[in-house]
């Protein structure tokens, strides 16, 4: 029994993408569902599933008040920041392969800029009583207290270990930004940056400078999920989830795995195995990637975890733009969360459907097997999207 | 509200800041099988026993990584902030804030370097919230 291939994705919506939205989270995110049924060819009384991540401030319900829908037989949420965006993919889709729910709307809103900047010292993290407020007291008190902070001191280790240099996690920023530059839906519509550009940025966690960093950014995105029977009906060509997975490693922690003997992101690995194992796809069939980049050295970390190179052998993979489009490997194509929107991964994977239906702005020729991940860091999640 | 952000205290980390308060560093044990353990849980993964102690650690470190924080500004402390993580020879890692380092340069941290701990006594907020001296671990050069 595997999953893939029992659901499909056929419909994408989104707000545009801001630093003050001038709206509630709610309606950011009844704005974007709408827009994905609209796209999906569906009404909202189609929808009985809501899924999203425990992080977001809109509750299923409310989301469900807001479009008039009426019974909902499906809704969960999936935890740990922006690991859970492919998650929320493999739930609808789980839900639909089983029959529990025949549409289920995967969705995520925030004025992440204008509202809380997740950037920002979030003190209430430290402050909660549970097991995450305690693992977070090893951290917090001492000045260890943001993701740019908990992600640089990976990558020092990183570099040290590999002989990786800053300018290397500087050509993921130039292959964003060159991405976003033709998007208009980006924010950065029409500023690329260079090399130059990002050694000069200023230091946040040192080795990170700014342009390391992804957006803070409001917005909304869903999307819409049902079964490939169903999908046959609709607009839009459908497209096949051939591999949805979850990972989380031993000795996992939410963006401080620091204690394994080698540090890094195992937990990718998980989900790199088994996105391989469902889809039956390997590294070399995947025409164009969009990998998690809320830090641009998570992204070579993540091309080692997923096996598009050995380890410690991303800086010479992403040199010479071989990730830019016309690469050998175009990642991020909608200019990713440091050029268009953090989204918490959602955008990214509403840029995967594209290149799949073939409507990107950056498009792929022939894209028929693309990879989508999640946040990483902490327990994430990835997908494997083809066309049907 | 001044000060750092204060550690949630609980059942099983409550023995880390009773030590840090009589300036020790303390790691837990299991009291079965001896293994240490930090950051600590209740459940020994080694032997499975909820029979935990601890020891008091020599106090010293050896950089496995380091980051400079610049920006943004974090509540207590002044940038930039080097924090470290550290390899302690009892065979636990630990994250540890430094002073007294360079925060760049030449003399700046460095991978490998060996670190001794120190303590950081922090005064009564004045807020009410939690309002108790705090003392945590802070590390320089020997």
């Amino acid at each position: 029994m595997s999953l893939s291939g029992k659901a499909a994705i056929v419909g994408i919506g989104a707000t545009e993408f801001s630093k003050e939205s001038g709206r509630s989270e709610l309606q950011l995110s009844v704005e974007a569902t709408r827009a994905a049924l609209a796209d999906a060819g569906l009404r909202p009384q189609d929808v009985d599933g809501l899924t999203t991540f425990t992080m977001d401030t809109s509750s299923e319900i409310a989301l469900a008040r807001e479009l008039g829908l009426g019974d909902l037989r499906f809704f969960s949420r999936i935890n740990y920041g922006g690991g859970a965006a492919c998650a929320t993919i493999q739930q609808a889709a789980m839900a639909v392969a089983t029959g529990v729910a025949d549409v289920v709307v995967a969705y995520r809103g925030f004025n992440e800029r204008s509202g809380q900047r997740f950037g920002q010292v979030q003190s209430w993290a430290a402050q909660q009583v549970n097991t995450n407020g305690i693992d977070n007291s090893w951290t917090y008190p001492l000045g260890l207290s943001t993701p740019a902070a908990t992600v640089a001191m990976q990558a020092r280790r990183y570099m040290h270990d590999y002989g990786v240099t800053s300018e290397d996690f500087g050509a993921v920023a130039v292959a964003d930004r060159r991405h976003a530059a033709t998007n208009p839906a980006a924010f950065f519509y029409g500023k690329p940056i260079t090399l130059e550009d990002h050694q000069a940025s200023r230091m946040i966690a040192d080795p990170l400078h700014l342009l390391d960093c992804c957006q803070e950014s409001d917005g909304a995105v869903a999307i819409v999920v049902t079964s490939p029977e169903r999908a046959r009906d609709l607009p839009n060509p459908p497209v096949r989830i051939a591999a949805a997975a979850q990972g989380s490693a031993a000795d996992q922690y939410v963006m401080t795995s620091y204690y394994r003997d080698e540090i890094g992101i195992p937990e990718m690995g998980v989900v790199a195995r088994d996105l391989w194992r469902q889809s039956g796809l390997a590294p070399p069939d995947i025409d164009t990637a969009v990998l998690y980049d809320h830090f641009t050295p998570y992204v070579l970390m993540q091309l080692e975890e997923l096996g598009f190179c050995g380890r410690g052998e991303a800086k010479e993979f992403v040199r010479d733009g071989a990730i830019e489009l016309g690469g050998r490997l175009p990642v991020n194509t909608h200019g990713g969360q440091l050029g268009e929107a953090y989204l918490h991964g959602m955008n990214g994977i509403a840029e995967g459907v594209r290149q799949v239906r073939g409507s990107s702005v950056n498009q792929v020729e022939d894209a028929a097997h693309v990879l989508v991940t999640a946040g990483t860091g902490v327990p994430t999640s990835g997908l494997v999207l083809t066309s049907s | 509200m001044s000060g750092p952000v204060r550690p949630v205290i609980g059942r099983d980390n409550a023995y880390f800041f009773e030590g840090t308060a009589k300036r020790e560093l303390r790691i837990q044990s299991c009291n079965a099988c001896g293994t240490l353990r930090h950051p600590p849980g209740p459940a020994c993964p080694a032997c499975d026993a909820y029979d935990r102690g601890h020891v008091v650690a020599r106090g010293e470190g050896t950089v496995y990584s380091y980051t400079v924080v610049h920006a943004p500004k974090l509540p207590g402390k002044e940038l930039p902030l080097v924090i470290a993580l550290l390899d302690l020879p009892e065979g636990v890692r630990m994250v540890a804030e430094v002073t007294g380092v360079p925060p760049e340069g030449e003399d700046g941290l460095r991978i490998g370097e060996r670190l001794v701990v120190d303590w950081n006594v922090i005064p009564p907020t004045g807020s009410g919230h939690r309002d108790e001296e705090l003392t945590l671990p802070i590390w320089r050069r020997p």
